[in-house]
């Protein structure tokens, strides 16, 4: 098929969805003015029987607690899956040249590039920790204080440092994240009756240590979530050192 | 009755989708189906907007204050963490389709097994 007649059919094709996409528009709740009942119903639940301000954190890990395991272990699966597809074509030496090649670049980045990358690093770190343990007060969380900390991490790799050593550690925090989540989901099922249920103390409402289990899902994500982003990050990283070898 | 918002969405979709079709750079088509699945963060954030609402954050805003809905805020935090993780494993098997093929067009793939 040549590229001519494939664009016409899609073309038409997309004109045809259009045309349905924008009856179906027809169909939805006026914009403005949603029409669902949970909209409302979720404030009062999250704000006097869980604890939390940010209503967006009481239904991720809460009311939705199950989907967001399942969406944690996709991120895991996920992380793992590129991890192994990228290092499956790659022999060990071929990694250790590319620690050297990356040393002997490391050498020549410029000295404020240097300077810039490692005085961000411990800011966006604080940040980082910020977002992850303020996530059931204000908004964030563990998924958007993660990947904060994963851009500290990859600054520091931008600036010429390799974080192929600490690796394991990578590795390591991705899969204590994805587990602590998993122990908290079945610890509501030994001490409170139900997964996902909350076992521990609610705390008074506003405060930095409330919610119950939800602050410590929070660490648990963003653990998580930075150790994927990071091991992702990485490996295409090395990737771009080890194809620069070959041209 | 203001259908704009939906229509975005909708424009977002096709053009993602246009995009994936006439593709001639693997990496260039895991971009267009990251513009398509936008589309459906401004479908569900659009869907849960209330005229004059507030962020559904409580921590300074005295409760009963009409908020916009927070059900598919979460649902869209889910969406964007979902598009990330296909986005992270189709590079990496655009990367191992480079390695092998020695192209990135998805058109010279097929060609070069034969």
């Amino acid at each position: 098929m040549t590229p001519g007649i494939r664009r016409g059919i899609a073309v038409a094709a997309l004109a045809g969805l259009g045309v349905a996409l924008l009856a179906a528009c027809l169909g939805l709740p006026d914009f403005g003015h949603p029409r669902g009942p949970y909209a409302t119903e979720v404030i009062p639940i999250s704000l006097h029987e869980r604890h939390v301000t940010s209503v967006v954190a009481a239904i991720t890990f809460d009311i939705r607690g199950i989907d967001t395991l399942g969406e944690e272990l996709i991120l895991f699966s996920a992380a793992a899956g590129a991890t192994v597809l990228l290092r499956s074509q790659r022999a060990e030496e071929d990694a250790r040249e590319a620690i050297e090649r990356h040393h002997a670049l490391a050498e020549r980045t410029p000295a404020p590039v240097r300077g810039l990358g490692a005085a961000l690093a411990g800011p966006l770190l604080v940040l980082g920790v910020y977002i992850v343990a303020h996530g059931q007060l204000t908004p964030g969380g563990g998924f958007q204080g993660g990947v904060v900390l994963a851009s500290a991490f990859l600054l520091v790799y931008a600036a010429g440092h390799f974080i192929r050593g600490p690796v394991s550690l990578v590795e390591l925090g991705e899969a204590a994240g994805a587990g602590a989540y998993v122990l908290i989901a079945l610890g509501g099922l030994v001490f409170a009756g139900a997964a996902m249920e909350n076992f521990l103390p609610y705390g008074t409402t506003g405060e930095l240590l409330s919610g119950g289990t939800i602050p410590v899902l929070n660490v648990a994500v963003g653990v998580e979530v930075c150790g994927a982003i990071v091991l992702i990050l990485s490996e295409l990283l090395d990737q771009a050192m080890l194809r620069r070898e070959d041209r | 009755m203001n259908v704009a918002p939906y229509a975005v969405a909708a424009w977002l979709l096709l053009v993602g989708i246009y995009g994936v079709v006439t593709s001639r750079h693997l990496v260039h088509l895991v971009l267009c189906l990251a513009v398509a699945q936008a589309s459906t963060y401004v479908l569900l954030l659009g869907i849960g907007y209330r005229t004059g609402g507030r962020a559904p954050i409580f921590f300074d805003i005295p409760p009963g204050t009409p908020v916009v809905d927070p059900v598919v805020q979460a649902l869209t935090l889910t969406d964007v963490v979902v598009e990330a993780t296909v986005s992270a494993v189709l590079l990496a098997l655009a990367v191992q389709a480079h390695k092998r093929f020695g192209s990135a067009d998805p058109d010279r793939l097929g060609e070069l097994r034969g």
